[in-house]
């Protein structure tokens, strides 16, 4: 079992834009120095709702990218999607308001340490970590790729300056208002093959993780994925957002998403659980 | 000079602020935040005999000024925790409250026993608010009966002087009974209250949102039950102590609990929403008991019950 990220800070960081981007808004917030630490992969923990809140819990969000620009300026930036009554509070936030953040948290993207061919496939805004994720990638030389799907054109996150850092960006939508009609798995066996891929990485729901990995079984590649399940703390102690996840020693073991996620090996989360105790699982 | 010290029992503490058992871990994720021995105690989660994986998912459903859990106690069983977490706590110089739970009454005789001999424990937490494999999953806390039981094996097995505090449910029809009864058995103190059982269900998929269908609510939402179970209970065994707990995120809250009869005050929930809930709470607390007055956090415990004539 791992340790809380050692990186991991509270802070209260004023908010420096709040834009609305289709379906979601980007939102910028000042962090100072935790800017630095932050890698793909890893998440923001907001408190909402502010002082007399009756939402006692924080919410999690991907982080899409940070800003290193010295000690004092530091940025971190999230994309969130309106839902309920938290993430609508956010996003309904201007932009000089103070929010408590405790940042970077979990597990980030494992990085080749060899140039290879990558696959970065998104759900709605789960795009958001991957643009972070290609800019590293590239930056060692890799070849990325990028799906990115949706159920409608106003749900696909790609900014401009995001879609400059891949060498391809396929989007997929289910209702056909843009891209290609249909999923993310619908698009993703022709670029495997014609761009000869070794890693996937992936973000998204689960649903679409799963079928993913699938594809990556069927094709032998790595896959590392960004999980989720419903989580209260965000920083490992109220064990609510575990799922069954095997060791290197083979054992099964119900893992915190906040801790030994959000990012996990494809191959070794038992996704065919969904949302049980798998039979042998440590403890059961 | 302000006096912040407390007691349970014969176990005396520095401050009144703990942690909640299973709102904390076992204090190395809150390690990051603030140090633990800045806290009244540490109270770990509750450990059980094995390891266990707890629940399915979903175990967690957010409600209005709280949230129900169904974790089920997921944890790596007393032999590692004695062997990884108290060791470290230790390290870190924190004051330390174990907390168990069994599934029979044989178990907890066996906690007893394990943690008898360990070194650097102030007390002993028996939550009882868990189901019992002997009885229908019936809860020990729920029946006069089990609940006696389940305290009368830990205090013939745990031996010398290590004091037992009683983890008691808001679910029955007395609570007082069931405090008089686990005192009589031998519970030097009572941890009020456990989580209240309730139910969420999804109007999307029409299903209880739980995995485990219901769950413990905590938070806010039910601090009222909280001061009305610590109240009444102050006011049937004033010279048993209570370690209170049930919504406290502020020290106006706390001390909400140390006027009805709380001697030191857990913080649960709040952690969720704020690692630094609990020292927050502590200088909060401060605060509010040197405004009104008090010299000392003693003083306080269970003012709300002096007689009408008294301002």
């Amino acid at each position: 079992m791992m340790g809380i990220n050692s990186s991991a800070k509270q802070v209260l960081a004023e908010i420096v834009s709040n834009k609305k981007v289709g379906a979601y808004h980007h939102m910028v917030f000042a962090v100072g120095d935790l800017a630095n630490s932050a890698k793909p992969g890893n998440f923001v923990a907001i408190s909402v709702g502010g002082e007399s809140s009756q939402l006692v819990l924080r919410r999690a969000f991907a982080i899409y990218r940070t800003f290193d620009r010295g000690q004092s300026v530091g940025l971190l930036e999230i994309v969130v999607a309106p839902h309920g009554a938290g993430s609508t509070w956010l996003a309904n936030q201007q932009p000089g308001a103070k929010i408590d953040l405790i940042a970077p948290l979990g597990t980030a993207f494992g990085i080749p340490t060899e140039p290879v061919r990558a696959l970065l496939v998104g759900g709605g805004y789960g795009s958001a970590p991957l643009f972070g994720l290609s800019e590293v990638l590239k930056n060692r030389g890799c070849r990325v790729d990028m799906v990115l799907g949706a159920s409608t054109a106003m749900k696909i996150f790609a900014p401009l300056d995001g879609k400059r850092s891949v060498s391809s960006l396929t989007i997929t939508t289910e209702d056909g208002s843009t891209g290609k009609t249909g999923k993310v798995t619908d698009a993703m066996r022709e670029i495997i093959e014609a761009n000869e891929i070794d890693i996937i990485y992936s973000c998204g729901p689960m649903g679409m993780l799963e079928a993913i990995n699938d594809i990556a079984e069927e094709f032998n590649l790595m896959h590392q994925c960004s999980i989720e399940e419903s989580m209260a703390c965000g920083i490992g102690v109220c064990m609510t957002c575990v799922l069954p996840i095997k060791g290197e020693d083979e054992v099964i073991r119900m893992l915190r998403s906040c801790i030994d996620g959000p990012v996990v090996a494809g191959e070794n989360v038992i996704w065919k659980a969904n949302r049980t105790i798998p039979e042998g699982t440590w403890g059961a | 000079m302000f006096n912040y010290q407390t007691t349970l029992g014969q176990a005396e503490f520095e401050n009144p602020i703990f942690t909640a058992s299973g709102c904390a871990g076992s204090g190395k994720e809150l390690s990051q935040f603030f140090e633990l021995s800045q806290l009244g105690a540490v109270v770990t989660k509750s450990i059980m005999l094995k390891a266990r994986s707890g629940r399915a998912t979903p175990r967690m459903a957010e409600t209005p000024s709280g949230m129900l859990n169904s974790i089920g106690l997921q944890g790596p069983g007393i032999d590692l925790f004695l062997e990884n977490d108290v060791p470290w706590l230790r390290d870190q110089g924190a004051t330390i409250v174990v907390s168990i739970a069994g599934e029979s009454v044989e178990d907890y005789a066996v906690l007893a026993r394990k943690i008898r001999a360990v070194p650097g424990i102030s007390a002993l937490e028996v939550n009882i608010s868990c189901p019992n494999v002997e009885n229908r999953g019936q809860v020990f806390a729920c029946h006069p009966e089990t609940a006696r039981a389940a305290i009368q094996a830990v205090r013939r097995n745990i031996g010398g002087e290590l004091p037992i505090i009683a983890k008691l449910t808001p679910d029955v029809t007395s609570i007082v009974e069931i405090a008089q009864e686990v005192v009589a058995a031998g519970a030097d103190s009572l941890a009020l209250i456990n989580t209240v059982l309730g139910m969420v269900i999804d109007t999307n998929t029409m299903r209880p949102k739980l995995a485990g269908k219901t769950g413990g609510l905590s938070g806010p939402a039910i601090r009222p039950i909280a001061v009305r179970a610590i109240y009444q209970v102050h006011a049937a065994m004033p010279h048993v102590k209570i370690l209170g707990m049930g919504g406290v995120a502020s020290g106006q809250d706390a001390f909400e609990l140390i006027l009805a009869g709380a001697s030191a005050v857990s913080i649960g929930t709040a952690t969720f929403g704020n690692p630094m809930a609990a020292m927050k709470v502590k200088e909060e607390l401060r605060n509010e008991l040197v405004e009104h007055g008090f010299h000392s956090l003693r003083e306080a415990v269970g003012y709300a019950h002096r007689s009408e004539g008294n301002l």
